[in-house]
């Protein structure tokens, strides 16, 4: 049989999946909002092939390099070194964020609405009673992976020189970490968040000299009602978030000024 | 071409009056290159690699001299150049001069030793997404299976027996069974913190290895233990009125 002059190669006059793939592929790597979203020197805009060049340039020509250096020292991406235990921490407090962004569509915080509002979600959402749960458990897991990255970095001596205010930012997001927890703890409005809530405010009330004040504060009123729980919401949601991501972005930005994490012991 | 300061010009200039040679004015064009090289040094290669341009007043030896008439009907000006040129030469027969010496450290002050580095993509990122895979597969899973929980709703009028806090401030909570509120509550944790802030600063020893460092590493792991075992006994070993309780005897006084 005499070949059809398509090119195709198969002979029945149609392009085969293959080509049509690369084609569609090639007209969209070509098109104006593809050029646009992609910088010159973007890996998907060149392609890929292993090379040391674009190995650096996975990093360079793309956000990754407001996180990460092209090169770290080889002991550093040693599991054995870090235990990933302050990267886990940084992907848990992602994960309550967009976790925590679902459950802000179904509650409401005021004495009246919230316990009804988590109890509606966890039997009546899609998903709300997953959500709450991961939630939880990623709140309890961020306290203890940023408890035992201090640990970690204690025992490898690494808040030494140049190191000693990276370290301060660190306890700083230690204690903003407990602070989001314990926020949050109220939030469910139920006998375990009321009572925790008020066992943790009247040990903050024994403050010397400001005790009431600070009570008082805390408490927007002399006890925990309506707008106690408004105050510690948003205190949760936006206050205590917000800056906790500007002291983890000095805490990053510095681990690199100080020249990448420590050691080798 | 780079521009050659004033002073080397004249610096240069001056070296040649004083060797008896009218100044050719370092525009001897590109033409000099094609000549033989010098039979003196008898290496070819270093008329290939010296660049033409840089061969101001070249041709020095009596051999490129003599080669240079043979040369001349393909560049006459430039050979009559470097013929004119001809007696320039150092002192010691040397065809090139040196200009200056800069000494690398002046330019780059070099204080880090070259350290053995990886590239971020793959090794770091390969890691990070792993452990970051891993840690969603283990929330995912625990939290289709152990559900948060929700007692009843708020209610002023009754008081759990035991009320806890929440576990990580469990350390505090039976530190007030011994002390006064004000220390348990405020005194011990700001001195605690404040303790932890000032680690770095109170610890002068310059030394990472653990060998070095025994009395800082047995004071930290105190801290550790020391609140470890406070949280772990406030939540498990606390019943009703936060007296002392065995968890396998009367069972769990604690939520999370």
């Amino acid at each position: 049989m005499a070949r059809r002059g398509n090119g195709n190669g198969n002979g029945n006059g149609h392009k085969s999946m293959g080509a049509r793939m690369a084609e569609v592929g090639e007209k969209m790597r070509g098109s104006q909002a593809w050029v646009a979203i992609f910088r010159p020197g973007s890996i998907f805009r060149k392609g890929y092939t292993d090379s040391p060049r674009n190995r650096s340039y996975v990093i360079m020509n793309s956000l990754l390099y407001h996180l990460h250096p092209v090169k770290v020292k080889r002991h550093a991406v040693k599991v054995s070194y870090t235990l990933c235990l302050g990267g886990l921490s940084f992907f848990l407090f992602i994960i309550l964020t967009v976790t925590g962004i679902f459950l802000m569509f179904f509650y409401r915080p005021t004495s009246a609405q919230a316990w009804t509002d988590i109890q509606a979600l966890q039997t009546s959402v899609a998903f709300g009673l997953l959500v709450r749960n991961m939630h939880r458990w990623a709140a309890h897991l961020m306290v203890l992976s940023v408890f035992l990255h201090m640990a970690r970095v204690f025992y490898h001596g690494a808040y030494k020189p140049p190191r000693e205010f990276n370290w301060v930012i660190g306890v700083i997001l230690l204690t903003l970490t407990l602070l989001l927890s314990f926020t949050g703890y109220l939030l469910p409005w139920d006998q375990l968040a009321l009572w925790a809530v008020t066992v943790g405010t009247n040990m903050m009330g024994y403050t010397p000299v400001f005790g009431a004040q600070v009570k008082f504060v805390l408490l927007g009123g002399v006890e925990i009602g309506t707008d106690t729980l408004l105050r510690w919401y948003v205190l949760h949601v936006l206050l205590l978030p917000f800056v906790t991501v500007i002291f983890m972005a000095i805490h990053f930005w510095r681990v690199r000024k100080d020249g990448g994490i420590s050691g080798p012991l | 071409m780079t521009e050659v300061p004033d002073h080397l010009l004249r610096r240069s200039r001056e070296r040649r009056e004083a060797l008896g040679a009218a100044p050719t004015g370092g525009g001897d064009g590109g033409g000099g290159g094609d000549e033989a090289p010098p039979a003196g040094p008898p290496s070819d290669d270093d008329g290939e690699k010296i660049p033409a341009s840089l061969l101001t007043g070249q041709a020095a030896t009596p051999a490129a001299a003599a080669t240079a008439p043979a040369a001349a009907p393909r560049a006459a000006a430039a050979a009559a150049t470097a013929v004119a040129a001809s007696p320039l030469k150092g002192p010691e027969g040397h065809t090139q001069r040196l200009l200056t010496v800069v000494k690398a450290g002046s330019i780059q002050d070099v204080k880090a030793q070259p350290t053995d580095k990886v590239h971020v993509w793959p090794h770091l990122l390969v890691g990070e997404f792993v452990a970051s895979l891993a840690m969603t597969a283990f929330l995912l899973v625990f939290s289709v299976f152990v559900n948060a929980p929700l007692l009843a709703t708020a209610n002023f009028n009754f008081t759990p027996n035991p009320s806890k806090a929440p576990w990580y401030f469990l350390g505090l909570q039976e530190l007030l069974t011994m002390f006064h509120p004000m220390v348990a509550g405020v005194t011990i944790p700001g001195i605690g913190i404040f303790g932890l802030i000032l680690a770095p600063f109170t610890d002068r020893n310059p030394s990472h290895k653990p060998e070095d460092r025994k009395f800082a590493v047995a004071l930290f792991t105190l801290f550790l233990m020391f609140w470890a075992v406070l949280v772990i006994i406030g939540s498990f070993f606390r019943g009703p009125g936060f007296n002392f309780t065995l968890p396998w005897r009367d069972g769990l006084f604690f939520d999370l």
